[in-house]
């Protein structure tokens, strides 16, 4: 018998389904949620304006990074690679090409979907931990990548490249970081949008086949390869904005700011969140931007111990993420109304 | 003569959803009982519930101590062995190493190898393929070892759950000539649940059926067989 | 031609340390079906209490062994304190609940016995193996306790009851506890062995990378890459994969122009997934058939 070696499995999906209804947020909760975010910085100092404007930066990573996991099934560890292609394709241009800083942002995506989607095309036969392994070596490679010696005249190498912080346009009376801020409020907005009505639609069901049953969804007709490899360039892309985004305000991107720590700062920022929950993304963008500082506040020799701790602490409250609390205040609401 | 096992009011859940809806039944020390029902009816849900692999209440009691709050494992270890829907053979271990675990809470080391050669006794193809691996054995020889595995724990009394799916008839008739065999000489309780309700009649002693989540007829196997409703609902004359 | 096997030998040498480790990988993924993230952690920890206890005036092999029931100890302890708990959780929680576990030790140990590198000594010397620069004697006795390390798993995995239960409860979790073992425990037997060996494999490393604490960083990569390549179910393709990633990674630093050391990490890794793409199983692994 040729099958002799083989275990034949009905394994069940490492990712669990998220109906698609449950993805999202109530259109009354969002907009409450967005008039906060409106009126926010107008009573807080500048500092926690910048540190929101990142949260919202993380947060677009992490949605990214959940489209692809908790959408389409697929894991990866090299988000921060294409993160930092979008940065240094916008800083880049900003510096050498005099671009406009809004408009160097569709171009960082664009690079970066199309650096995605060939990386996908190889990845489609990895799964799991091989899949694992090899979006973890892509963020690996990358910083080195970034240092090369014959790219130094655009990148700056080791150094990095400093960007010039845009001001307000049309003479708006106000500083960098509140314009800054509102600008990123704007493109997070159109890009959640954007994802929400991406997962609903005809791609975004193929995606969740096979996420939940890759060999069904081809029998039912689903081109897997294709879905695949799209999800892994709109998950890219929209890295790839966030990226950019965070050289415009942060003005400044250098190769070691985009280790694996990062790809791993949003992984824990997804599953905090919520795996497949899209709100949830901004909560967990939230969490591994505080909880650090939290940490270093509270023992600055021990700050490693003390951010696992949390972790732990939170993962052991709710397994499922920040989805699970919206989940019990859904239901504690409901039995309110009645 | 005693009940050996005694199942009251029992309803189990998966989720939010019920699946028994307070099923009472009670098989005799010796006995040969068959479980019937359509689909979806709870057969396995009960079978799974008696080893508290699913969500339940109500009580159950194994020679007369219950087996509510104790681990799956520890319900195997007094003595009831469940060959489960789909056989759960360990397909990447060869035949005998399956045997092998059928006995691993044994102690008495001596007695298992003689089982073992007991087994192959039983079934002579196991014997043949017992350094085969156990995933490259046909579906028949698969519910072979796995009623084999099941009987190296020595068990007081054994379920099965659905042993003639997916099997050729003629494979099925030796499958429980085989099973009444062992009922008679190894005085081995067993509990079948089957949708092959006219084979299962002609083995068994007594009869349960039931719709739904409840019991809704018991009796002696042979009076089952010429309820009526029975034989139109299940067997189909 | 001799620049070739040289640097062959120099990869064999390092590939004893990653096959070390990819061992401990293996161990611990036929247990709980996931990579620890924290394994190199753990075993840097281990090799530091061992190094406290010299320092306290054990002798080496006695704080050896002491060591080795620490930390079979202590992972026994982690996964009933932390991740028992979580068996429940989605998988990629737990992987979350490694990250933790990493910051947690790593931060303690760095507390506790700071960041400054610290020799550790070694039982076989140090001295040129048979007048070869390339390889010294305790990187031959490293290759001589893992290969010892192998022959113990696979009698204990083949040959005892408790090895056939483990390996039943790693593959069908629930067929195992119908056959009356108990599955829980079998998971933090895992632990405790997989603990132990990362233990072994933090003793034979430390004399070469020097202790401190994030000397496993870039050695659990290694070994997770060694232990993907030979296929995740398969001790021996581990150590296998182990060599073979020593000798690409030295091969690819000597021959690929421009790869130097910042590069060899991608290009290792590179290859290994090239490989992955052609046997997704790993070289020594099991294909799985997927049923819907």
């Amino acid at each position: 018998m040729s099958v002799a070696a083989e275990d034949t499995v009905t394994e069940a999906p490492a990712v669990e389904a998220v109906p698609k209804r449950a993805m999202t947020l109530g259109t009354g909760t969002s907009l409450v949620i967005l008039a906060a975010l409106l009126v926010t910085p107008v009573f807080v100092k500048n500092f926690v304006v910048f540190q929101m404007t990142m949260v919202m930066i993380y947060g677009i990573a992490v949605l990214a990074l959940n489209i692809l996991t908790g959408g389409s099934g697929q894991f990866s560890l090299g988000q921060s690679a294409f993160y930092a292609l979008g940065a240094y394709t916008s800083a880049v241009l900003m510096e050498n090409a005099n671009m406009n800083y809004a408009l160097t942002l569709p171009i960082a995506g664009l690079v970066s979907f199309g650096a995605g989607y060939l990386f996908g095309k190889p990845a489609l036969r990895l799964t799991g931990i091989y899949l694992a392994l090899a979006t973890f070596a892509l963020a690996v490679a990358m910083p080195q990548l970034l240092k090369l010696h014959f790219l130094e005249h655009w990148t700056g190498g080791v150094q990095g490249l400093t960007v010039m912080k845009p001001d307000a346009p049309f003479g708006l009376p106000i500083g960098q970081d509140k314009w800054l801020y509102y600008f990123t409020l704007a493109i997070s907005v159109a890009i959640y949008v954007g994802s929400v009505n991406l997962l609903r639609s005809r791609s975004g069901r193929a995606f969740m086949s096979i996420r939940d049953n890759e060999i069904a969804a081809s029998a039912m007709g689903v081109d897997v390869a294709q879905y695949k490899t799209l999800a892994f360039g709109v998950s890219a892309g929209i890295t790839g904005i966030a990226g950019g985004l965070s050289a415009i305000v942060v003005a400044f991107v250098a190769p070691d700011s985009y280790t694996i720590n990062l790809a791993i700062a949003l992984f824990l920022g997804m599953v905090v969140g919520g795996v497949g929950w899209l709100p949830g993304s901004f909560v967990g963008a939230a969490f591994i931007i505080f909880v650090p500082n939290i940490a270093e506040s509270i023992s600055k020799g021990l700050s490693g111990a003390v951010f696992g701790v949390l972790l732990f602490i939170v993962i052991f409250l709710v397994p499922h993420g920040a989805r699970q609390v919206a989940i019990v205040a859904q239901q504690m609401l409901g039995k309110l109304k009645k | 003569m005693t009940a050996m096992l005694n199942v009251r009011d029992l309803r189990a859940y998966y989720g939010q959803v019920q699946a028994l809806h307070g099923l009472s039944f009670a098989l005799n020390e010796g006995s040969l009982t068959t479980l019937l029902g359509a689909n979806g009816a709870g057969k396995t849900t009960t079978l799974r519930a008696i080893c508290n692999m699913v969500r339940s209440t109500g009580a159950i009691e194994f020679e007369g101590k219950p087996l509510s709050g104790k681990s799956t494992e520890n319900v195997v270890r007094l003595g009831i062995a469940h060959v489960p829907q789909g056989r759960g053979t360990f397909t990447t271990m060869t035949v005998e190493e399956n045997l092998q675990l059928g006995a691993i809470t044994r102690t008495d080391k001596k007695n298992i190898v003689a089982d073992i050669e007991r087994m192959y006794e039983h079934f002579p193809v196991l014997k043949e393929r017992h350094t085969q691996q156990a995933g490259t054995l046909s579906g028949g020889e698969q519910q072979m070892l796995a009623v084999a595995r099941a009987l190296m724990l020595r068990p007081r009394l054994m379920l099965l759950d659905e042993p003639s799916f997916g099997l050729a008839p003629l494979i099925v008739r030796d499958l429980f000539k085989i099973l009444g065999k062992i009922n008679r000489e190894d005085k081995v309780t067993i509990l079948v649940v089957e949708q092959n309700a006219q084979l299962a009649l002609e083995l068994a002693d007594q009869a349960y059926v039931i719709e739904t989540g409840k019991i809704v007829m018991s009796g002696n196997a042979k009076e089952i067989a010429s309820n009526e409703d029975v034989r139109k609902s299940y067997l189909g004359y | 031609m001799e620049l070739f096997t040289n640097q062959v030998l120099a990869g064999i040498a390092t590939g004893a340390i990653y096959a070390c480790m990819a061992l401990a990988v293996v161990m611990i993924y036929q247990a709980i079906d996931h990579l620890n993230f924290a394994q190199g952690e753990m075993a840097m920890f281990s090799t530091f209490i061992s190094w406290q206890l010299m320092q306290w005036g054990v002798p080496y092999w006695w704080s050896f062994l002491l060591t080795l029931a620490i930390s079979f100890a202590g992972g026994i302890l982690i996964e009933r304190l932390l991740f028992k708990p979580l068996a429940k959780a989605p998988v990629l929680t737990n992987v979350a609940g490694f990250i933790a576990l990493f910051a947690i030790v790593n931060s303690v140990a760095g507390l506790t016995w700071d960041f400054t590198i610290k020799q550790y000594p070694t039982p076989f010397g140090s001295s040129p193996f048979l007048g070869s620069q390339l390889i010294s004697t305790h990187q031959v006795g490293m290759i001589g306790v893992t290969l010892l390390m192998l022959i113990g798993l696979y009698l204990f995995f083949q040959f005892t009851r408790i090895g056939l239960a483990m390996r039943a409860a790693a593959a069908l979790p629930e067929s195992a506890r119908l056959v009356g073992v108990n599955t829980s425990w079998m998971i933090a037997l895992g632990w405790g062995m997989a603990s132990a060996i990362g233990a072994v494999a933090g003793i034979l490393i430390a004399p070469v990378v020097f202790l401190e604490p994030n000397m496993m960083g870039g050695v659990l990569v290694y070994g997770f890459a060694a232990a993907v390549l030979g296929g995740l179910s398969s001790p021996l393709g581990a150590v296998m994969g182990g060599f073979l990633v020593g000798v690409f990674e030295n091969l690819a630093g000597t021959y690929i122009p421009g790869v130097g050391n910042e590069l060899k990490l991608p290009i290792a890794l590179a290859l290994i997934i090239t490989v992955l793409v052609f046997k997704p199983a790993g070289l020594f692994g099991r294909a799985i058939v997927k049923r819907v």
